[in-house]
């Protein structure tokens, strides 16, 4: 029977992210993935001949820069190239796009108001001063604040002196950034429609909010806290789809030693008087190692490959009520060519960037009405794109893979489970969406895979299908995440650890997570983490 | 768009203006004229346009301003429009100084402060007619203007596209106008406003001209729509033929504009509206404008927190001018006390041909600059092939302008 130091249960990218740290420091480590293949939502997969499709998460902005060089993933492959803007096409055949030329952006703007144009940077100032106040809490592991160690009072007191710089109005804004809808905060700074539809994507995108809930404003602001090279806010796509994310991190950790077992679906992790012996795979075959990462979500863990019995009922209770909500689905098609949108300028850098066809709050609002109503929404806001404009090694030259994110799509139809003929209506629903603004669209399709929170699940292992591992809601984050008392990547058990998206700073293919798993672990063994450097500095 | 050209149909206007992407640095109206006199390719982004650093030799463009005459494009400078009945009283709550004071056909300088009293922008009001004015600054505020005319008989236009605006200054620039034909120029004193017949086409048969500018010298800034724009530069650059004149960019007129003591938004102060970090925006007594502020008069917007500021002497910075020893420009250098404590930061400085001084404008921590104002040094870095030379320099707190200029308000204006 082999043994390990450590077992990372689930190859997603916050789990690879801890097994390279960890097996960097000195430790024997092994990833156990129930696939073929590593990636976790993080993956390229050559689902028809000549087509790589990212076919769950399909942009990168959050992956911590640290991360990336302590790993020395660039040296495995890894290249993140900026996109350029995007644009919704609006029903009356016009448009509103997104430059990352500053003058372009404002007298895109203007085009519809010159109020709105000028206001965008009043707008942009507010959201980067949140994020300038959020992003150094990304790679700290949040305080208990129960827990009055020095070491939870020490960083009780920076969250205090973070939030002690601003000034008496900032803090009422933080507050109020906090717990707003994304709806009412657009609305304190624009007057059209359009333009704040654009600017709520970000504020619902795998969240099961409508524009109008409260919350959704901070969700915005955890799009907002990437950077691709330090320019802050920006998005871009992974070279080779967001599966280059989780290849990189994969050969950096098996150079550094470590051991990947793919099609090792683990069934169960056990523990012995309170502490973890190892975990039993599906196959019977048993592995036994002092200390257990799990990169599944909390409900995954602590409800299925946990038994119950071993856990402090209040812990169970919270777990079960940890919301996941999966809203959302994904249409990933092969294009024999590139699609026409005859409303977009010839040559438009538009359609290098995020397309959508949501052109009001309203409509967004609506199409959530058909989540609370049980029903994927018959008018969906998609967040499409086509990264093969930018990014020429997943298919050949001409040929096209277009990512469609599509909200909002329930974990169940009506209270029963997903059926194939659901899924084609589903299907159909979207690329009827996108027909109506290119025409031909469906002759250039080749092949196309569409999954609901149902293949979400099955085969990604996410819980409801939902994104992040766990709705980011403010009552779900920091000290919260995923239950209070635990939110330090620590279990009721000893020597089990979680590592995702589940846990603080939350979802988004940051890493995050997983770094600061592998740091706690490395201070709970004693161990300096000496090939984890410190965070940048937000200056 | 503005009132005065909106299309009859706003959804047509929105798609004709779809090709704006085309020209992300857009060319000022002046731009043919410029391009057929730069000889040396050398543009930056100002606000979105195109516009010169320098058109043939800063060194030599300066002594145009200081010796002959010098035209500047100011077209990209953000303007204003605000008309309407309750125009000078929105305006008084909206400025610091006391719009009532300023009359009709004459401008003032002037800035504008949020509720925390700090300063969102300084610019110039002109005061075109009873109810009528234009304010030109350098960042964009159009949310906040309009906002604040909530309860006022006002209406608010942006209009920097629209009007093309020219710089004429330097000793000759009189001569150049009144070789020109614009009668009557003579009589105007510094801050007045008139307008003249031009024939600039269809729509245009006048020209606004101020006796303004940012050089310290005598100056006059020159206004017309902006498809009058060639006409009136052809017409002043015939008339000047004989009297020196000479296109410049912006280097050139940044260092007389040091000279002359002003400051630049975002230069030499952070804007409010603009400011990531709290503690980097500023009241008008720490940049230098508290003359600007009227306590006299009607409450105006920053007021309280203003004049609380004062009586609690709870003011933090000062902004100073300074003369420094030796000839090596201090741009951006840390002002020490005693050569140990960091006390400021040079915003500007350059050495001034005028006066023959190493000059800087300096933002200091009170009470350096206001308590202590000797033993006071700065530290300069200067590259001198690949190899930085550290000096550090002794700095005298001095009163601006460095160079004052009797030409600038000589009535009748000279003519060289």
């Amino acid at each position: 029977m082999q043994r390990y130091d450590v077992l990372v249960v689930g190859g997603g990218h916050n789990g690879l992210v801890t097994a390279g740290y960890l097996q960097r420091a000195g430790l024997k480590v092994a990833v156990l993935e129930k696939n073929g293949w590593v990636g976790g939502a993080a993956t390229s997969r050559e689902l028809t001949p000549g087509f790589l499709y990212s076919n769950c998460s399909y942009v990168c902005s959050l992956f911590r820069p640290e991360i990336m060089r302590d790993l020395e993933l660039p040296r495995h492959g890894l290249q993140v190239v900026a996109y350029e803007g995007g644009a919704v096409l609006t029903r009356d055949g016009d448009y509103l796009a997104s430059y990352r030329d500053h003058d372009s952006h404002r007298r895109e703007f203007a085009r519809y108001s010159k109020r709105d144009a000028e206001a965008y940077e009043r707008y942009a100032r507010d959201v980067t001063r949140q994020c300038r106040f959020i992003q150094p809490l990304l790679m700290r592991t949040a305080p208990d604040p129960f827990g009055f160690r020095p070491r939870d009072i020490a960083e009780l007191v920076y969250l205090a002196k973070k939030f002690g710089e601003f000034s008496p109005s900032e803090m009422a804004e933080t507050l109020r950034f906090w717990t707003m809808s994304i709806s009412d905060f657009l609305d304190e700074y624009f007057e059209t429609d359009v333009i704040k539809a654009y600017l709520a994507i970000s504020g619902i995108i795998g969240t099961a909010l409508g524009p109008m809930s409260p919350g959704t404003a901070y969700v915005l602001l955890h799009h907002y806290m990437g950077e691709v090279d330090g320019s802050v806010g920006a998005w871009g796509y992974a070279r080779g789809g967001m599966g280059a994310v989780t290849q990189a991190l994969a050969s950096s950790f098996l150079a550094a030693g470590g051991t990947i077992r793919t099609d090792a679906a683990v069934a169960k992790i056990f523990s012995r008087g309170g502490r973890t012996t190892g975990v039993v795979l599906e196959s019977g075959e048993e592995i036994r190692a002092n200390l257990v990462v799990s990169n599944a979500d909390v409900k995954r863990t602590f409800l299925k490959l946990v038994d119950e019995a071993d856990l402090p009922e209040h812990f169970v209770h919270r777990v079960k009520h940890f919301k996941m909500r999966g809203s959302s689905g994904k249409v990933n098609i092969a294009l024999d060519s590139l699609p026409e949108f005859p409303a977009l300028p010839k040559g438009s850098s538009c359609i290098r960037g995020d397309l959508h066809f949501t052109d009001s709050i309203e409509r967004m609002e609506r199409a959530y009405d058909d989540w609370k109503a049980g029903r994927w929404s018959a008018d969906p806001m998609l967040d499409a794109m086509i990264p093969t404009t930018l990014d020429p090694t997943m298919t050949s030259p001409g040929k096209h893979f277009m990512s469609c994110f599509v909200q909002y799509c329930p974990p169940k139809v009506q209270g029963r489970d997903w059926t194939d003929a659901d899924r084609a209506a589903f299907a159909e629903t979207v690329i009827g969406q996108i027909a109506d603004y290119s025409p031909g669209f469906r002759d250039r399709i080749v092949h196309m895979e569409v999954r609901t929170p149902r293949e979400l699940e099955a085969e990604v292992g996410l819980t409801e299908g939902n994104i992040f591992q766990g709705e980011l809601t403010f009552d779900q984050l920091l000290f919260n995440r995923p239950v209070p008392g635990y939110a330090q990547y620590r279990s009721p058990i000893a020597g089990l650890y979680i590592c995702g998206s589940s846990t603080h700073p939350g979802g988004g293919v940051m890493g995050a997570p997983g770094r600061n798993a592998a740091m706690e672990i490395l201070r709970d063994l004693k161990r300096s983490p000496e090939t984890m450097s410190n965070a940048h500095d937000v200056i | 768009m503005n009132a005065l050209t909106k299309p009859l149909n706003a959804t047509e206007a929105r798609r004709a203006a779809r090709n704006h992407i085309l020209t992300p640095r857009l060319e000022t109206p002046f731009h043919p004229r410029l391009a057929a006199l730069d000889v040396v390719n050398d543009w930056y982004n100002w606000a979105g346009y195109k516009a010169p650093h320098s058109i043939f030799d800063e060194e030599l463009e300066y002594f145009a301003i200081r010796s002959t005459a010098a035209l500047f494009d100011i077209s990209p400078m953000v303007k204003y429009r605000i008309k309407g009945y309750d125009a000078e009283r929105y305006l008084n709550r909206l400025t610091l100084r006391d719009v009532r004071k300023l009359a009709v056909n004459r401008i003032h300088y002037t800035a504008w402060c949020d509720d925390h009293g700090h300063v969102l922008d300084d610019g110039t009001l002109f005061r075109l007619g009873e109810q009528d004015f234009r304010l030109c600054c350098q960042e964009r505020h159009l949310p906040w203007l309009l906002d604040s005319a909530f309860g006022f008989d006002v209406e608010i236009f942006e209009e920097t596209e629209e009007i093309a605006g020219l710089a004429l200054q330097g000793p000759t620039s009189h001569a150049v106008l009144a070789e020109a034909g614009f009668a009557g120029t003579e009589r105007l004193k510094p801050f007045d406003i008139a307008t003249f017949p031009h024939d600039g086409g269809p729509g245009c048969s006048a020209v606004t001209i101020s006796r303004t500018g940012f050089t310290g010298d005598l100056g006059y800034e020159l206004f017309v729509p902006r498809a009058a724009a060639l006409s009136l530069w052809d017409r002043l650059w015939a008339a000047g033929a004989e009297h020196g004149i000479r296109a410049i960019g912006y280097s050139a007129l940044n260092r007389t504009r040091i000279e002359a003591g002003f400051i630049v938004a975002n230069a030499d102060f952070v804007t409010a509206e603009g400011a990531l970090r709290a503690d980097r925006v500023r009241l008008p007594d720490e940049i230098g404008l508290d003359w600007l502020v009227d306590p006299d008069k009607p409450s105006f917007n920053g007021r309280r927190a203003i004049l609380d500021a004062r009586r609690n002497q709870s003011l933090k910075h000062i902004l100073v001018g300074l003369e420094i020893e030796g000839n090596i420009a201090a741009e951006h250098a840390i002002v020490y006390h005693r050569g140990k404590r960091e006390v400021g930061l040079v915003t500007a400085a350059t050495w001034s041909p005028t006066a023959k001084r190493n000059i800087a404008i300096a933002s200091l921590e009170r009470p350096y600059g206001t308590k202590f104002v000797d033993d006071l040094w700065v530290e300069i870095y200067a590259m001198r092939e690949l190899k930085y030379q550290k000096m550090m320099k002794r700095a005298k707190v001095v009163p601006r302008p460095f160079v004052k200029l009797a030409r600038r308000t000589a009535t009748p204006p000279g003519l060289r």
